[in-house]
């Protein structure tokens, strides 16, 4: 037998004659790592998990024109800055007044898939609109024309005539009258959202573009992304500086609540980590102290023997060791239960496997092993074998 | 020259004096016994001899060298190398086989050689135990194993401290029997007692009180075979 599989054989026996007391060691480093995994794992995965709830208040990026309007080129060149994997949604959007029954109502042209995706929370009764001719209108607009979804109405658009300007020469007279465009839709829902928003009617942009007779130009658009404050931020300034015409903006009451409330959740996740290792470590600490004070004989022995105080720490320190490593193991397990339950639950959504968090909870694991046994693994060195092992 | 030389050498613990000035030689392949009352020294002589203490004033020379002056580690090194120590309690390691008991002491000394280790218990009568925990064992059986740990490593000299005082009269006599093998083997004996029966057994006895040497027995009559005295 080799000096170092006695060495094994040492340790493991040793372990596995105080099964009890060990186990009790053992379940504290692998809650503790448990605990350390588990959150660790919520810690790195929360800010995906929230931004994904976030995007459920809404957009948290604007595009407006910086000179009147945003051509649609300019608006697909602004959207392509942003990765694809975190883009939720862009929503451009077009403003006209048309009149409903001669009164004046403000229509948006948008494109309506997306809207769904910036505005998740927008309450439609009856359906979105599907294709050509559908229109949603807003709860406010619903009750002043006593429209349901099913109803039909008509819009009419009076198109800005190149002599009404206010430098059009006022003697033109008559032939500048511009007729009024008119166009046929059927109401398919109505729009709850408590907001603004009741008063518009929305349309396609194909709808709107048919409706004025004037190609697709956007007053705004809004964005919703996946991405932290200080992404966004980047990918604000790079299309502020990068596209023509357009301006980003960040809806800051969302970006700003988002960041608050991740960092507030993160920090309670690390103090909550700390916590947990710092009991840890004194559940091993008192474990292995006990365990020493009911070893001093077999201390003693071994350094009447002739075991070196080295030897000795050597000994002890492979206990916590092997302790420190199954503990931080099963911890890394359990943790990524734990995790996962806590993200089902709590975000309706799994979490992200981490290699890498394995072999760190087993380090860390194994790192807090160590210094809880220092105490009384230095102790250890301290008994005297002439005095633990007279017996008479 | 002696093996082991105690010159002077005394243990005070505050105003009490455990060892007074004691002055004692043991040659080489000697088989010497202390003996006295309870309180007499002999443990703190063995302890001081053994390495597992200091002395208070005097010179401990073991193979010339004087070991009073040495530091705990080079006190260590000397247990590791030079010395065998066999106990009243045997002091087995309860989660170790005999066998790895035996071992123990090698991979604190060298390296640890189980055919060699195994081969120390059959000088002990204990092959066929090997594979048992001290749990399985008796009380001489356990003595015995303690008895092929402080051999394994051939030491200058082997220690006893009360080698039978947990033992029953048949393992008793089985114990003083491996000590008369050891000795015809050459092996220098120390072994502290308060049972005359096993003083008698070896060739010369210092009897101990109140920490100075009383006085020096010779057994003129030296078998090394223990005599039961029995009681009419």
């Amino acid at each position: 037998m080799k000096k170092r599989q006695m060495y094994i054989r040492m340790v493991t026996a040793s372990l596995l004659r105080r099964r009890s007391r060990m186990v009790i060691a053992l379940l504290a480093i692998a809650i503790g790592a448990t605990i350390l995994s588990g959150l660790v794992t919520i810690y790195v995965d929360v800010p995906r998990q929230m931004g994904a709830q976030f995007r459920n208040y809404g957009a948290n990026m604007i595009f407006t024109a910086t000179e009147d309007v945003m051509s649609a080129e300019s608006v697909e060149s602004a959207i392509s800055v942003i990765p694809e994997s975190e883009l939720v949604g862009a929503a451009p959007y077009r403003y006209e007044t048309v009149r409903i029954n001669d009164i004046a109502v403000m229509a948006a042209a948008t494109r309506l898939d997306e809207v769904q995706k910036t505005s998740p929370f927008w309450d439609v009764s009856g359906d979105w609109p599907a294709g050509p001719g559908d229109i949603m209108i807003g709860k406010t607009v619903a009750q002043t024309y006593n429209l349901k979804a099913g109803s039909r109405l008509t819009c009419t658009y009076a198109p800005v005539s190149e002599g009404s300007s206010d430098t059009a020469d006022p003697e033109a007279g008559e032939e500048d009258i511009v007729p009024d465009n008119y166009k046929d839709f059927t109401v398919s829902g109505i729009l709850d959202t408590g907001g603004n928003e009741e008063d518009y009617v929305y349309m396609s942009i194909e709808d709107m573009e048919e409706l004025t007779g004037e190609p697709a130009t956007y007053d705004v658009c809004e964005l919703s992304i996946s991405a932290t404050s200080d992404e966004l931020n980047i990918i604000k300034d790079e299309i502020t500086d990068s596209v023509e015409g357009v301006t980003a903006r960040l809806v800051k009451k969302v970006t700003e609540s988002e960041t608050t409330v991740l960092s507030k959740l993160q920090a309670l996740v690390l103090l909550v980590t700390v916590v947990v290792l710092a009991l840890t470590m004194i559940c091993v600490a008192t474990t292995m102290t006990a365990v020493v004070a009911e070893r001093r004989k077999e201390i003693g022995l071994r350094k009447a023997l002739g075991a070196s105080d080295s030897s000795i720490v050597y000994e002890f320190m492979g206990e916590g060791i092997v302790l420190g490593a199954v503990g931080g193991l099963l911890g890394a397990i359990l943790g990524f239960i734990f995790a996962q339950a806590v993200s089902v639950n709590v975000f309706n959504s799994s979490i992200t496997i981490m290699p890498l968090l394995t072999p760190v909870t087993i380090i860390v694991s194994v790192i807090v092993t160590a210094i809880a046994c220092l105490i009384p693994v230095r102790s250890a060195t301290d008994v005297d074998p002439a005095l633990v092992l007279k017996g008479e | 020259m002696s093996l082991l030389e105690l010159r002077n050498v005394s243990k005070i613990y505050g105003k009490l004096h455990a060892l007074d000035h004691v002055n004692i030689k043991v040659e080489q392949g000697e088989w010497l016994a202390i003996m006295g009352p309870s309180g007499s020294g002999k443990s703190t002589m063995m302890n001081i001899i053994g390495a597992l203490d200091k002395a208070t004033e005097g010179e401990i020379l073991l193979d010339g060298v004087d070991i009073a002056q040495k530091s705990a580690k080079e006190l260590t090194d000397i247990r590791r190398d030079k010395i065998g120590l066999i106990f009243q309690q045997f002091h087995l390691v309860s989660y170790l086989t005999a066998v790895e008991n035996v071992m123990l002491a090698q991979y604190y000394h060298s390296i640890p050689d189980e055919k060699e280790a195994l081969e120390a218990l059959e000088r002990v009568g204990l092959s066929d135990r090997a594979k048992h925990y001290p749990s399985q064992l008796s009380g001489g059986e356990q003595q015995r194993v303690c008895v092929a740990r402080a051999l394994i490593n051939y030491p200058e000299i082997i220690l006893a401290d009360e080698p039978t005082g947990n033992l029953d009269e048949a393992n008793e006599e089985i114990v003083v029997e491996l000590f008369r093998k050891l000795h015809e083997e050459g092996t220098t004996l120390v072994v502290v007692t308060h049972n005359p029966e096993v003083a008698e057994v070896a060739q010369r006895t210092v009897v101990l009180r109140n920490g100075k040497v009383d006085h020096e027995m010779i057994n003129e009559n030296f078998t090394g075979k223990i005599k039961h005295i029995t009681l009419q």
